[in-house]
């Protein structure tokens, strides 16, 4: 069964169709890219899909489960976890206590028994902690656990915000542009831990411009422009679409 | 310890108590509230209504207070849940103008000659009437309230709060339920607010509106302030502070109150983030960017 189902998403901001009847999915353990110029309604889906903006119409599903008007911290219970184009950490955080708050949703010792001074919620916390460190060994930031998250170099915090994300043990991982802004070596890096992401089976949803990136990487793409989509597709039949090559390069005449 | 130093020392510990509990709304969760103090008085007169008139001992009196109080902490929370930063002060500010202005027309209340002759606690047949065992007994709540702040902020449930102030919409992405924990910490905060509503009233035996108008709100805001925000260690420091500076500012008599303004300007201009705070008094919703 497929893992996420995008069916006719739309989303309509006053008279401009930011997401027009968008259709796709997602199979489990794959990596999809999905990608398109400037303003092709790429963030709106992200948007949609984690709950964060009411659709004008159509549906997201995961599992099988139609998500319907669901607020994003169910989602995210339900196994969906994100990164932003503009990164989102908690700045008055460590970095360990920003993967800790991945942690969230997977409490052992829930609500006020939390509070209650006792051994159990202590090992519960020691055992987030632990997996925290281990996705801080993961993304390469173990020495840095008790920095304070905004004391991070750029390229650091963009891996943090995976390690957060990973931290939710989501289905399914959607990055939003993990490569903006990093320089070449950091987007080695990059490659080198989405690779690793891949070999252990986890979904990936990735937004991203950089194309080395894309190709190297996913198992199809789908191509966005003026909210449609215009190709779905294995890396290589897509590099070559006509479609793709029009709207990225506009039409020769 | 002479009588005036017990009596700062009480008033202190009440002040803590109240302190603390604004600092989880504004230092933890990152809200804004303006009205705190009516939930001060709310503890204060539901306190003295129910020992007055139901001759409720202090025990069931003060519990009266807190679950009162937590109730309207609970339906001020919920208008929190869509309203942000300057619409929330505004919301929190005439919340408190109006809780007041209850207090200064209902007729159960006193209007304002406020309520007289408030029992001084007993409890098990012990009298909490004299200073010192008074003393104690703000000492006994003070160290409740520092116990279930300390262990609420150290949990995972502190964590969510602290990510909820830092990026309301990156926290709900994380699966954390930003409204009920909006609705929550009100609750909580409106509930220890009472209890140190209710130990005031005891205290004082005396009530008027005057006790929980606005400047009662501001001055809870500048104890968190001055304290530091989202540090309870910084409450406690902050209400202490601002409950003996203006009592050592006495001798200056005139300029007493230019001193005492004075002194919080110099602090917030060379440690916006208070004596021992972490985050600086955000000011979004003045300074848009």
């Amino acid at each position: 069964m497929e893992l996420l189902t995008v069916n006719h998403l739309t989303k309509h901001f006053g008279g401009v169709k930011a997401v027009d009847g968008v259709s796709f999915a997602v199979e489990p353990g794959e990596i999809i890219g999905l990608i398109g110029p400037n303003g092709a309604g790429k963030t709106t889906c992200f948007n949609l899909i984690s709950g964060l903006i009411p659709p004008t119409g159509g549906e997201v599903s995961l599992q099988g489960e139609s998500l319907g008007t669901l607020a994003p911290y169910y989602r995210a219970r339900r196994g969906l976890a994100r990164t932003f184009q503009n990164i989102q950490l908690f700045s008055g955080m460590t970095v360990l206590e920003n993967v800790l708050t991945g942690c969230h949703q997977r409490q052992e010792v829930g609500g006020l028994r939390a509070l209650w001074p006792g051994a159990k919620a202590r090992r519960a916390e020691a055992r987030a902690e632990e997996l925290a460190r281990e996705l801080l060994e993961l993304v390469g930031l173990a020495e840095k656990g008790d920095f304070p998250a905004d004391a991070l170099a750029y390229g650091e915090q963009r891996r943090l915000e995976i390690a957060r994300a990973l931290a939710q043990e989501p289905q399914l991982l959607m990055l939003d542009e993990p490569a903006a802004g990093l320089n070449s070596r950091e987007t080695e890096d990059l490659m080198t831990l989405l690779t690793q992401l891949r070999e252990r089976g986890i979904t990936l949803l990735i937004i991203e411009h950089d194309m080395t990136l894309i190709m190297g990487l996913c198992h199809r793409v789908v191509v966005l422009d003026h909210g449609q989509v215009i190709a779905v597709g294995p890396p290589a039949t897509i590099r070559r679409d006509p479609r793709v090559i029009e709207a990225y390069l506009g039409r020769e005449d | 310890m002479s009588a005036y130093l017990l009596h700062l020392a009480i008033l202190g510990g009440i002040y803590v108590i109240l302190a603390i509990s604004l600092n989880l709304i504004i230092g933890y969760a990152g809200q804004v509230s303006l009205g705190h103090a009516a939930f001060f008085g709310i503890g204060a007169y539901v306190s003295a209504l129910t020992s007055l008139h139901l001759n409720f001992p202090f025990p069931l009196a003060a519990l009266s207070a807190i679950l009162f109080s937590g109730g309207c902490g609970f339906l001020l929370g919920l208008p929190t849940l869509r309203l942000k930063e300057d619409y929330l002060a505004i919301v929190t500010l005439g919340f408190g103008v109006i809780v007041d202005l209850v207090f200064l027309n209902l007729e159960i209340t006193g209007g304002p000659d406020g309520l007289a002759g408030i029992a001084p606690p007993r409890i098990l047949g012990v009298s909490f009437r004299a200073p010192g065992m008074y003393l104690l007994l703000v000492l006994l709540a003070v160290i409740l309230t520092l116990i279930l702040t300390y262990r609420l902020v150290n949990s995972y449930h502190g964590r969510a709060l602290r990510a909820i102030r830092d990026h309301e919409v990156t926290a709900q992405v994380m699966g954390i339920n930003t409204p009920a924990y909006k609705v929550a910490i009100f609750t909580l905060a409106a509930a220890l607010a009472g209890m140190a509503g209710s130990l005031y009233a005891h205290y004082i035996t005396f009530i008027n509106p005057e006790s929980f108008g606005l400047h009662t709100s501001i001055l809870a805001l500048c104890m968190v302030v001055l304290g530091g925000m989202g540090s309870i260690a910084g409450a406690v420091v902050g209400a202490l502070a601002l409950t003996v500076l203006p009592e050592m500012l006495r001798q200056f008599k005139a300029y007493q109150d230019l001193i005492y303004g004075g002194l919080l300007v110099a602090l917030l201009i060379w440690r916006p983030e208070g004596l021992l705070g972490k985050g600086k008094l955000s000011l979004k919703f003045i300074s848009r960017e």
